[in-house]
């Protein structure tokens, strides 16, 4: 339980009015070098990995690697994008190891699903909220087993036993003589020791790391200028390239006049491809004026004529009609008749942009016999296996390096624009790094759905609910990223905090429909199914408490008695906002709870709304139970960072479609 | 055509059109990564750099119009007090995430820091607030810059 970590973002007094906000944000918007001694997790114990070893190595598993000069490497099999899972993992490993922070290096894993898949995705991936979750005890079992190598190591050559010895600080010391000796200086005997079956991981009482906040790993170079991002690679004679898409989903070049652009100093080569055409040039600035030089007529295909309201307007439709149920809990169509009360509403909530920071970008080098690729990834397998079926090539010659990610929000675990600089690269001769222009990043993101929701409940003649059902219509992000967890029309995702919910309700219905958007792709962003759900489910519970004339907090309360914990985050939130305390004149206090990625977390907003309608968000307490915090600051800047993320959205964000096109082109305010 | 500029107090000769914005000349001809590409326009600042101790987009900013002036960036910044202040500031609040943006937000606190040694909230909000950060580091990046301006140039 980490209670105690509220958040409570005072200073969004000074900046949270609307036209801050607006103003600030996106409104519309190898294994070892040298080898080693490698064991995978998915082979867990079994032998050495094919890679050479360097005989005064010590790699007992895919994470670990001990030079005999002492320096400790560890593989990250998560990507870095801003939530801390470079010091997090490090910090796993670490605590079992018996190392400091400081005297490790990180370095980004390759692509292997073998040796690198999340446990929980099955795929090596970073995203759904669930790296710390999955890596919690394999990489706790790796630290431990490299820890009891290097002690067996030590006591062979004291020729006492390992039982007298113990790990510290990078050492292994022999308390009853006092002797030690460096992890360095026992790297090349560890490697011979047997792998234990089994090691015993370290009680939470003993944890030196876990659970302390510990400094980042990754900040240093990124308050100089020395962090390297994907957009920041440079291989020799690599030429930058820029591009324009389609402005409608699905459409073609249909006629190309490239004379004016080819003149601008810089410009190298026009590739034109089916629907898009990339200028490339010595650098980005020849790029894009070659770029706004192209003469393109499009064909726009058959999307042409398409808006955001027709998309809308299906949607409602198809909720008229019945769709896959993902729960029912009692006879909630016979509650409601019955109930004296019913209640009923429908909610639309938009597409929305990712805006990373860094716009998508690629660099790619393709070669007679293979190819080599820089990106910043979250699903660096898969790049691997995009970039290996676009060429016709195998696996094996295709080779990715991964960087850190300028932000993420789950639009780089889409790999559309790798394909993408693959298909360029392979009409170039020589690396080329693709880089897309904002407007591009804005209108061909792949959006979070936009979706339509019924729901309706009815209460007693105490106020309290006897019946919910709720459908709701969409695209499925999953269906599309990973089709074999898309199961008779339904997706965990599309119905994360619509069902399983933490109050108690006799009879509860909740049903999905998939509806894809033409043309229009969908992705991961940021939470996905539960920015939608949990925004319908708790604006709802406020419509029940306010026909039930109760107040919203304590009529959430009542309702939690099972669910011990969100209570508890509830109260807490409730508390430290100082629920019930008098506000002045148009100002109010809004509450949300949610029990999502495994964790539970209540909000309260302090909202002022001003005579002519604008909204400044004056205030927000957050309280989360997480479990285990392994890194607590890191925590708090998560979601001091996840409740900025969903104020933007909430009040600002949007895509929209008009003719075909996204409306939303910058960071315009 | 060829253009002499002063970037960190090292001359440099580039050879580019006239229009080129300064960031592609250091990004791109320069190999200077530091200044990042977010928007191409002057709506994100993630391009930030000083000319002549202002803070200026360097999206925006082309080559021909530099002339004699010097241009500073964050892997020089460091060396300037104010600069100095705030990156270290930024490590003790742990301010950076994904940290693209940080060189922008850097290169405005710095700038901000070294006219006016004590902002207001205000201030800080005025300087600050062309510079779009993703991650939502606002917060800390307040507290770091009113740390730094607590701290002295020797360490703080």
């Amino acid at each position: 339980m980490i209670r105690d970590r509220n958040v409570q973002a005072r200073d969004l007094d000074q900046t949270g009015s609307a036209s801050n906000l607006s103003r600030r944000r996106l409104l519309q918007a190898g294994a070892a070098a040298g080898g080693g001694l490698m064991l995978s997790l998915s082979l867990p114990f079994v032998g050495r990995h094919s890679e050479a070893l360097a005989a005064d190595e010590f790699a007992p598993n895919a994470f670990i690697r001990i030079g005999s000069d002492g320096r400790i490497v560890l593989t990250m099999p998560y990507v870095e994008m801003g939530q801390g899972t470079y010091t997090s993992v490090p910090m796993l490993i670490a605590e079992e190891l018996e190392v400091d922070l400081k005297q490790v290096q990180l370095e980004h894993a390759p692509p292997n699903e073998k040796l690198y898949a999340n446990p929980l995705l099955g795929v090596q991936a970073t995203g759904n909220s669930n790296a710390m979750r999955g890596a919690w005890k394999p990489l706790r079992e790796a630290g431990a087993t490299a820890r009891t190598m290097l002690v067996a190591a030590a006591a062979e050559r004291w020729s006492v036993d390992a039982k007298s010895c113990r790990a510290q600080n990078g050492e292994v010391v022999h308390a009853p003589t006092g002797r030690r000796l460096g992890y360095g200086e026992l790297a090349a005997a560890a490697a011979t020791m047997p792998v234990p079956a089994s090691v015993a991981l370290k009680a939470p009482s003993e944890f030196k790391l876990i659970g302390t906040p510990a400094k980042r790993l990754d900040l240093p170079a990124k308050v100089n200028g020395t962090a390297v991002y994907g957009i920041d690679v440079r291989p020799p004679g690599v030429k930058i390239a820029t591009l324009a898409q389609s402005p409608v989903f699905g459409g073609r070049v249909k006629s190309l006049d490239d004379t004016a652009a080819t003149a601008v100093k810089g410009v190298r080569q026009i590739v034109r491809l089916d629907d898009a055409v990339a200028v490339v040039a010595d650098h980005m600035g020849s790029a894009k004026k070659g770029l706004a030089a192209l003469r393109i007529e499009w064909d726009d295909g058959p999307h042409a004529k398409l808006t955001t309201a027709d998309v809308a307007r299906e949607l409602e439709q198809v909720t008229l009609a019945s769709g896959a149920v993902a729960q029912n809990i009692g006879d909630a169509e016979k509650a409601l008749a019955g109930a004296a009360t019913k209640i009923e509403a429908t909610y639309q909530v938009p597409f929305l942009a990712h805006a990373t920071m860094e716009p998508m970008n690629c660099t790619v080098h393709v070669r007679q016999d293979g190819c080599e690729i820089w990106v910043g990834t979250q699903a660096l397998a898969r790049v691997q296996a995009s970039a290996a079926k676009t060429l016709g090539l195998p696996l094996e010659k295709v080779a990715v390096h991964n960087h850190l990610i300028g932000g993420g929000f789950g639009r780089r675990l889409d790999v559309d624009g790798v394909v993408r600089a693959v298909e360029i690269a392979q009409r170039v001769d020589g690396p080329v790094k693709v880089v897309w222009t904002r407007a591009d990043d804005i209108q061909h993101d792949m959006y979070r759905p936009n979706w339509f929701d019924r729901i309706s409940a009815g209460l007693d003649t105490k106020g309290i609910p006897v019946a919910w059902s709720h459908r709701f219509a969409g695209s499925s992000v999953v269906a599309r990223w990973a089709p074999p967890f898309f199961k008779n029309g339904l997706d965990a995702d599309s119905t994360e905090g619509a069902v399983d919910l933490v109050y108690a309700l006799p009879s509860m219905h909740v049903e999905y429909v998939r509806v894809e958007p033409p043309g229009i792709p969908t992705a991961f962003w940021r939470s996905v199914g539960p920015s939608h759900n949990v925004f319908v489910v708790e604006s709802f519970m406020d419509e029940l408490a306010a026909a039930a004339k109760q107040d919203p907090v304590a009529y959430r309360l009542a309702l939690l008695d099972k669910t011990p914990r969100a209570k508890a985050v509830l109260a807490l939130a409730a508390e430290k906002a100082g629920w019930g305390q008098p506000l002045r004149e148009r100002i109010g206090r809004g509450v949300s709870l949610q029990h999502v990625f495994a964790t539970y977390l209540a909000v309260v907003a302090e909202v002022e709304v001003s005579e002519e309608g604008s909204v400044r968000v004056r205030r927000v307490v957050c309280a989360v139970d997480c479990g285990t915090a392994i890194n607590p600051d890191t925590v708090q800047a998560q979601i001091q960072s996840a409740v900025i993320f969903g104020i933007t959205a909430a009040l600002h964000g949007q895509v929209t479609l008009k003719g075909g096109r996204v409306e939303q082109s910058n960071f315009h305010y | 055509m060829t253009f002499q500029i002063a970037v960190n107090g090292i001359n440099r000769s580039v050879d580019v059109d006239g229009d080129t914005p300064l960031l592609w000349v250091l990004r791109d001809v320069l190999g200077m990564t530091g200044t990042k590409f977010g928007c191409g326009a002057a709506l994100c600042g993630a391009c930030t750099v000083h000319i002549d101790g202002v803070a200026t987009r360097s999206c925006i900013t082309p080559i021909d119009s530099i002339g004699d002036s010097q241009v500073t960036t964050i892997e020089a910044i460091g060396a300037t007090s104010a600069g100095a202040r705030i990156q270290r500031a930024w490590l003790d609040r742990e301010v950076p995430q994904c940290g693209y943006c940080q060189s922008g937000q850097i290169m405005s606190a710095a700038a901000l820091l070294a006219n006016n040694p004590h902002p207001t909230d205000t201030d800080i909000d005025d300087a600050m607030s062309g510079n779009i950060c993703r991650c939502g580091t606002y917060l800390r990046i307040r507290e770091a810059i009113k740390k730094a301006a607590q701290s002295t140039g020797q360490g703080g």
